[in-house]
């Protein structure tokens, strides 16, 4: 293995440790984020080596990977910024702060990442802060009722090398850290 | 008239210290965890089911019935499933449940288990909850560590585990079924009932799927009782309900209100009224999901039965409140392009259909609507109710029926006037 060695073959192995011994399939979704905390993006290698640790085929692996949104199969920004468009967001104007996104990330519409591949800008469905809205997410933390200027100050400070703090919890500095997060490998402190 | 009540699912929202396990127990938090390891798993069950408590995640099913539906002899582990997966547009209750109050749902689910004989627990939190889910791992290690959870749970010789599933960005994932299958490492698609997940649920086992806020209700059903529970509320809609309410309102947000209130006591003295005092146009009852209702339904209750009788249903109690500037088409082609997106695939009513309304809709909202596209999407919509797999394809119908019902002149207008007639910027009017 290529990818699952040393210090992330033993995050794999605690990972696959959480399901039963004979369902451990089920480990399929915190291997791909911890896949996906390495490159920023999950590589063809991550998801060959994601089957040999389950027992599945590469296709299989995939098709999963492929069918939720949170996982990236092709390279990504440093950062990526989500921004919700959906009806709570957009009755707030939020699609004034996903074009003021493209615009100051230097994404153009439909491109994977901004040129200096700092930005992915991804359209979101509801992210789950209506009361918030317009809601945005960058490196998956919240960053509450954001306006086209606040949009424009986030990327501004994203590019000048700080991590904003968000609405809600701590800052990841950026999207691989985040995945690594997802996988469930945040330290938690004892009680 | 106003809310006037004792608040239960929101009363510790003042008090960060509950987040910490010390800070819950001081306000009697894993009193009603302590009660159900010395209790029979029938008599939990019993008082469940007298309670009246039904799943607060949409459908309204009665909890302590579908407690009641696991079977207990088939040599099978079995399962609580929580499901995290708050995705219904509109809806964020359950996300600030766990953030101001995470051992509540530990101990709900805890409870839940030891009724059912089961020793593990699965939360599914959808992805995009990073931080709710660190919150409960933290609360979950507190748990372990002060004894309450483990292979000896409160000293009781019973075995309470809880394990973690964070989703990716699914809405399907909220279907119980699909949950299941995300859960078991496949693509979040939904799967033929019967067997219903009770019997054949997680790992072909028998398992119950409870919401956030469901089983947040339950230490206090056993700490208090059955009778204390239904003084709130109505007589088939027992309890309390919290609301999310969203979109054109002077102060959205989540409430707390008992099953029943009237939604215009939401709207106008909870949420200050319909944002800059323009006039309510319509509102979704319960996410985007159930029908959407108008000026004319704000008498209507905000309970199971009441939302029926008016043609709606309460879903998720997630209000989105559209006022007289803004579009029903627009806002509806916006609702259906969600589905579409969202449609797994499987069905081809819903992965056609869903699609096929987002293109029609769009063009009529921009200006290209043509005298034959209206029949189009109420013959869509016609053949999306029921004829999917799973209701993802009823919630793309839901927006389409009850918008052409209640302002089918809007859709008309926008074909014969090609374009749209309320289109202006008034998005500088919107506060930051």
């Amino acid at each position: 293995m290529t990818v699952f060695e040393g210090a992330l073959r033993a995050d794999a192995d605690a990972i696959m440790a959480r399901y039963p011994d004979d369902r451990r399939r089920s480990a399929i979704m915190p291997l791909l984020y911890l896949a996906q905390s390495v490159d920023g993006w999950i590589t063809r290698d991550a998801l060959r080596e994601i089957g040999q640790l389950l027992g599945i085929t590469t296709a299989e692996v995939e098709a999963v990977a492929s069918f939720y949104t949170m996982y990236r199969l092709r390279p990504t920004g440093t950062h990526v910024v989500n921004v919700c468009t959906n009806l709570a967001c957009k009755l707030r104007g939020a699609e004034a702060v996903f074009e003021a996104a493209h615009e100051a990330a230097g994404v153009e519409h439909g491109a994977e990442m901004s040129e200096d591949g700092l930005f992915t800008v991804h359209e979101e469905e509801c992210l789950g802060v209506c009361d918030f809205a317009p809601a945005v997410q960058i490196d998956f933390c919240n960053h509450d009722t954001v306006d086209p200027a606040r949009m424009r100050e986030l990327v501004a400070g994203l590019r000048a090398g700080e991590v904003p703090s968000p609405a809600r919890g701590p800052a990841f500095a950026s999207f691989k850290a985040a995945s690594r997060a997802l996988a469930g490998l945040e330290e938690v402190p004892s009680a | 008239m106003t809310v006037d009540f004792e608040p239960r699912l929101t009363r510790d929202w003042d008090d960060p210290g509950v987040i910490g396990i010390d800070g819950y127990a001081a306000k009697g938090g894993y009193e009603a965890l302590g009660r159900a390891v010395t209790m029979a798993d029938a008599d939990i069950l019993e008082l469940v089911k007298s309670s009246g408590l039904r799943g607060r995640g949409g459908a309204g099913f009665p909890t302590g019935m579908k407690w009641g539906f696991v079977p207990r002899d088939t040599g099978k582990p079995t399962y609580v499933v929580v499901n995290f997966d708050e995705s219904e547009p509109g809806t964020c209750n359950n996300r600030e449940l766990v953030e101001r109050d995470p051992h509540r749902l530990l101990e709900g689910a805890a409870i839940a288990a030891l009724a059912i004989g089961c020793e593990t627990i699965y939360i599914y939190v959808r992805g995009e909850y990073l931080w709710q889910s660190i919150v409960l791992e933290r609360a979950i290690a507190e748990a372990y560590g002060s004894g309450r959870f483990g292979a000896d749970a409160l000293g009781s010789g019973k075995r309470i585990d809880v394990v973690l599933h964070r989703g990716a960005g699914a809405y399907i994932c909220g279907e119980e079924t699909a949950l299941l299958s995300s859960l078991e490492g496949y693509r979040g698609q939904p799967r033929l009932r019967p067997p219903f997940p009770a019997v054949e649920g997680l790992f072909a086992s028998p398992t119950v799927i409870n919401n956030v806020e469901t089983l947040m209700n339950v230490p206090d059903i056993l700490v208090r009782g059955s009778d204390w529970f239904r003084e709130l509320g109505t007589e088939k809609s027992p309890g309390t309900k919290m609301v999310t309410i969203s979109g054109k309102v002077e102060r959205p947000g989540n409430y707390e209100v008992p099953l029943g209130t009237p939604f215009r006591v939401v709207l106008e003295d909870l949420a200050g009224g319909v944002l800059s005092g323009r006039g309510l146009k319509a509102w979704t009852p319960g996410g985007s999901s159930t029908p959407m209702l108008t000026a004319e339904h704000t008498d209507v209750h905000l309970d199971y039965e009441s939302l029926a009788e008016a043609g709606s249903m309460l879903g998720t109690a997630a209000i989105m409140v559209m006022d007289e500037t803004d579009c029903v088409v627009d806002c509806a082609q916006r609702m259906v392009r969600f589905y579409a997106h969202e449609s797994c695939g499987k069905c081809t009513p819903c992965r056609e259909g869903s699609w096929w309304a987002t293109r029609v809709l769009e063009r009529i909202e921009e200006g290209d609507g043509r005298d034959e596209d209206l029949p189009v999407v109420r013959d869509l919509g016609k053949n999306l109710l029921f004829r999917a797999f799973c209701a993802l394809a009823d919630g793309t119908a839901s927006v389409i029926n009850s918008s052409l019902q209640h302002f089918r002149d809007e859709f008309e207008e926008h074909v014969r006037l090609g374009g749209c007639p309320l289109k202006v910027d008034h998005l500088e009017e919107v506060p930051a």
